[in-house]
């Protein structure tokens, strides 16, 4: 057979595939010849092995089709041809899942793992759980267990994986196979031992007095397979984080043997090629000095070894980014690595470099950078980039070096995301260190003149309206915005004009000019051009400070996805009253100030764009709930729940706070831990210290084992006294047990009551003010205006640095901090600390708190809001 | 806290290792193919997956891509590519094990010629050697010399006692076919 294919082959040019031009409906023709006797094996395999085949290729075999063809294969058991055993154990498992009745076979594989062949027992096994179901396999039990000890190696491992596969679905019965999997784990094969270990961990990885059992034995015993060593430090490792902190002396001593018996197997066979990989044991630099060293000497020993070279480099690398004093011992060898001749391990090599070295030896690595640069894919760009960024934040000293080489990297080809990393990094470093930002701003004008990516045009021009402005000759970047007005698209047109208004309302002197700018932007084909251009004319032309503020400087603080909600809200239900703007969540995390992390950008972003969103869902749960309809928007949620139990007690209660105009929500989500227990009606009470009145629980109807539920409390917000809003509450579940059967899940009848006392809750001015980002503080300064103003003084003696006051203040007010002031210049004796907010309610709140540092520190508080309890509240609270 | 931050990075402890293996062509097409978990549910994501892999790999000489989060551990021979697939957290070493053990097994299967032409007249064959190397994600047998064994593919050598009687138990059966047909 396979001879006639060789000739369509050559006919065809040759090395084609012979399977190319399978029919489906071909094949399971032909698979009619396993009905005839006797069997031939060579074409049966060959037909097996066709089918096998077309459902590798992703073909789509219907039910009644595929039961077909496998119930013709079933009478290949017939045969004792070892291959075609073999194939059909295979067909069977791959057809587990799309034919009917497939146990049929059941009996023909319980003989075939019970039989004498040892090469067909194994796979016999496998094939067999494979078809199993929950039910059945309570007969095959004993066979089971039998193969988990049997001494041939393949068939105790097939037992063991096997069982390991069943443990999503029959848990409990795999569990009773605890004893026979620990006598395999002394088995003297490697693979078989490895199974059992792993095979025992996934069994008791719940109970961790058994898996700490489990490691000690193991440690004590030696372990030969190095799969095995690899899997034990993982699970010692699961342990210490498990244990948070506070990692026990056993644990260390533990694995500062493995590691000694793990070097000294080393030395022993060159299995050097399993020696640990060094993120496996990260967790041990911090707590074990010594180790690192023997990490590091590990890692030399490998380098050596051309074969495993790239493999080492790249762990190499993500322990740099972990944890960067553990790898400076070999930054030598590092260094050799730079010039080698795989350019991606040279740029690993460098990058970890860079991430470790010192001051002084930036200058020398950045020219060997630029030298391949040239010769390096866009992804490996990104990656020296991020490395570039990430140093700017260590030596704020060398922007200037690592701007220029920053810029040289822009003119050069590149794709999107190179060019994206980049801007983000010059972005970065502009708004870090304010003496590069003239140079930044003119490169960065130069980029734009000739830059294809729109969403890069449109960021540059919005950071040129925002900080260009501050410089000494803001004129300057005039030409190269209204040149993208003349030349661009209509994105980055609209751009362009936002940018031009910003100018406009910053400078006066050059209002005039920007005004004639602005009424040719007015003729422009595209709508939105047009009528930005239009909007920001008229509004400059009113020559208002508080007007341009609002309008121009401090955009929307409102959360997009939250608008597009309310206003579709109030388009279905057409009412009189005109549209609310403060019925709008606000935006949860302010958009423009993206801190870049020294974690690669993409994975910094991800949990922004949750949390925006983190809020809807918590509105939408709340809102589905009639208790809390009348409430108004959702005001605030509190960033992360606040645990009020210990995390390894019977129930786990964590509490989120949302507040609402003139009432507060607690959630509580509750975990129960316990097995054997069901709870019902279950609410937490709260007693309040003051002012509050709790108004009503929403219970959690039942709370089965480890499945969390919500209990809800509403609280109106003191009326009378509107300064009290800081509170303590003391907070008690209470519930009604009723026992449970923890393996048939069945549930008594009678209950009783019981409570359960939880932490107490605090309830503190942060919860009453959402964070908002005034990009230009001064202007949204003017826009409150002094009506509602207050100042004092204080003196907080407790700390002792500005850093430390401001820090505090910020986490105590839950305001955001603008223009950066957040950060203290360092050795000043003075700073002023700016910090915007909305109160509860949507009343604007702005506060200035001057320092001074003198014994301990003076602080200077001023309050602005468009109201005056929000004011008083600050100023109460702050005292 | 950069203490803790290590360890959430850490991987849970588990057997399954290998998320996928395949084999391609040098147009990328796929010739074996096995996906051990949910990664890539469907052919197509699966096919994609592979086209990307492929178009980052082929080119070049090392043995270990980043790729969609996952760590990528490669061989080629001739017209042939091997991919062994793992999450991004596992040990590079192990998945290193896999891909040579699987082409060790399949140089002896396919006496040295590790080409297409060659795997696919021995197609049955390949499904063997993978099927003992990696069972539903977890390392079976990492050793190539203990899978040839176990799928009877020892490398026939006629001084070898074993495969004596392996070519006249295999002589026996032809002649038996040759009457029979």
């Amino acid at each position: 057979m396979l001879k006639k294919f060789d000739k369509k082959d050559e006919e065809s040019g040759g090395g084609s595939n012979p399977f190319q031009q399978l029919e489906k409906s071909a094949v399971l023709q032909e698979a009619r010849v396993f009905n005839e006797t006797p069997i031939n094996p060579r074409k049966c395999v060959h037909i097996l092995t066709k089918i096998l085949y077309l459902i590798n290729q992703g073909e789509h075999l219907g039910s009644t089709e595929a039961t077909e063809a496998f119930f013709a294969m079933t009478k290949l058991f017939q045969s004792n041809d070892p291959i075609l055993r073999r194939m059909c154990y295979l067909t069977i498992k791959e057809m587990s899942t799309i034919s009917d009745d497939v146990i049929i076979v059941t009996s023909s594989l319980t003989k075939d793992m019970t039989g004498k062949d040892d090469s067909y027992r194994g796979p016999a096994v496998r094939a067999l759980c494979k078809i199993t179901d929950n039910t059945m396999l309570q007969a095959i039990e004993r066979y089971m267990k039998q193969a988990i000890i049997d001494k041939v190696s393949s068939v105790s491992s097939s037992g063991l994986i096997s069982a390991l596969h069943l443990l999503k679905t029959s848990f409990d019965v795999v569990k009773r196979w605890v004893n026979e999997a620990q006598e395999a784990a002394s088995s003297e094969n490697i693979m078989v031992q490895y199974h059992a270990l792993g095979l025992l961990y996934h069994i008791r990885k719940n109970d961790r007095l058994a898996v700490n059992k489990m490691v000690s034995k193991f440690t004590r015993q030696g372990l030969k397979s190095p799969f095995a060593y690899c899997m034990m430090i993982r699970i010692a490792s699961r342990l210490l984080e498990e244990e948070g902190r506070k990692p026990r002396k056993l644990y260390k001593c533990t694995l500062v043997q493995m590691q000694e018996f793990k070097l000294s197997v080393t030395d022993r066979n060159a299995v050097s090629v399993f020696t640990l990989r060094s993120s496996d044991c990260l967790w041990l630099i911090p707590s074990c000095p010594p180790l690192a060293q023997n990490i590091e000497s590990q890692g030399e020993g490998a380098l050596s070894n051309r074969k495993v070279h790239d493999l080492v480099s790249s762990p190499h690398h993500q322990v740099a980014m972990k944890h960067p004093s553990a790898v400076t011992a070999c930054n030598l060898d590092l260094e050799n690595l730079v010039t080698d001749s795989n350019r991606s391990i040279a740029t690993l090599a460098i990058t970890t470099l860079l991430k470790t070295g010192s001051e002084g030896s930036i200058d020398r690595l950045m020219k060997q950078i630029s030298s391949f640069m040239s010769e390096i894919s866009d992804e490996f760009k990104v990656v020296v980039v991020q490395a570039i960024s990430a140093l700017c934040q260590k030596y704020p000293r060398k922007h200037t070096t690592m701007m220029n080489f920053l810029f040289s990297m822009l003119r050069e080809e590149g794709g999107f995301e190179y060019k994206r990393v980049i801007v983000d990094s010059i972005i970065h470093i502009i708004e870090e260190n304010p003496e590069s930002r003239e140079t930044g701003l003119s490169h960065l004008c130069e980029f734009i003149e000739d830059c294809e990516f729109t969403v890069l045009a449109t960021r540059i021009l919005h950071l040129l309206g925002r900080e260009g402005p501050k410089t000494q000759t803001p004129s300057k970047y005039i030409r190269f915005i209204y040149n993208r007005v003349i030349l661009e698209n209509e994105e980055v047109r609209a751009a362009a004009v936002s940018a031009l208004a910003k100018f406009g309302a910053q400078n006066e002197e050059m209002l005039p000019s920007i005004s004639v700018l602005l009424k040719r932007c007015m003729m422009d084909d595209d709508n939105e051009v047009r009528d930005r251009a239009t909007f920001y004319l008229n509004v400059l032309e009113q020559k208002q400070k508080v007007l341009s503020a609002t309008f121009i400087l401090n955009g929307l603080t409102v959360s997009i996805s939250g608008l597009e909600r309310v206003l579709h809200q109030y388009t279905l239900e057409p009412s009189e009253k005109p549209f609310d703007l403060k019925s709008v969540p606000l935006a949860t995390t302010p958009l423009t100030e993206q801190r870049l992390d020294v974690t690669p950008a993409a994975v910094a972003k991800q949990p922004e764009k949750l949390a925006a969103t983190r809020q809807d869902i918590f509105q939408e749960q709340l809102a589905a709930i009639p208790e809390f309809k009348d409430l108004g928007p959702l005001y605030k949620s509190s960033s992360d729940p606040i645990a009020l139990t210990e995390t390894e007690t019977e129930y786990v209660v964590r509490c989120t706070k949302h507040t609402f105009a003139s009432h507060m929500v607690f959630q509580f989500d509750c975990t129960n831990t316990l097995n054997d227990q069901v709870l019902e009606k279950v609410t937490v009470q709260m007693e309040p210290a003051e002012g509050y009145e709790v108004l009503s629980y929403i219970p959690a109807r039942s709370l089965l084992y480890n499945q969390p539920a919500a209990s809800y409390t509403l609280v109106a917000v003191p009326e009378e006294d509107p300064t009290a809003v800081a509170c303590t509450f003391s907070c008690t579940m209470k519930f009604k047990v009723k026992d449970c059967d923890p393996n048939t899940g069945e549930t008594e009848e009678e209950g009783y009551e019981d409570e359960y006392v939880l932490e107490d809750l605090e309830v503190t001015v942060a919860d009453h003010i959402q964070k908002v980002l005034k990009p230009n503080f001064g202007a949204a300064w003017d826009e409150v205006g002094d009506e509602f103003e207050k100042e004092e003084t204080f003196t907080l003696s407790s700390v002792n640095t500005l850093e430390e006051a401001v820090t505090n203040i910020v986490n105590f007010l839950g305001m955001q901090p603008c223009e950066r002031s957040d950060r203290v210049p360092e050795n000043k004796n003075a700073h002023t600390l700016y910090l915007a907010g909305v109160f509860r309610g949507g009343y604007d709140l702005l506060v200035r708190a001057r320092l001074a540092l003198t014994d301990g520190v003076t602080m200077q508080v001023t309050a602005r809001s468009t109201a005056e309890i929000p004011v008083d509240i600050i100023m109460a609270s702050v005292g | 806290c950069q203490f803790l931050y290590i360890l959430c990075l850490l991987q849970e402890p588990s057997l399954y290792t290998v998320k996928a293996v395949f084999i391609l062509d040098n147009d990328g097409n796929r010739l074996l193919a096995k996906y051990y978990d949910e990664t890539y549910p469907s052919i197509k994501e699966q096919r994609n997956f592979e086209k990307n892999v492929f178009n980052k790999t082929y080119k070049t000489d090392s043995e270990i891509a980043f790729l969609e989060g996952m760590t990528i551990i490669y061989k080629s021979s001739i017209d042939l590519y091997f991919y062994v697939v793992g999450s991004s957290q596992e040990n590079e070493l192990m998945l290193m094990a896999v891909v040579t053990c699987l082409f060790d097994a399949l140089m002896q299967l396919l006496r040295k010629n590790v080409e297409k032409r060659s795997l696919l007249e021995n197609l049955d064959g390949a499904f063997l050697v993978l099927d003992e190397i990696v069972d539903g994600g977890v390392i079976l047998e990492s050793d190539p010399q203990q899978v040839l064994q176990k799928v009877n593919r020892v490398d026939e050598n006629p001084f070898s006692e074993h495969s004596v009687t392996q070519v006249l138990q295999s002589a026996k059966e032809q002649i038996k076919w040759s009457i029979l047909k």
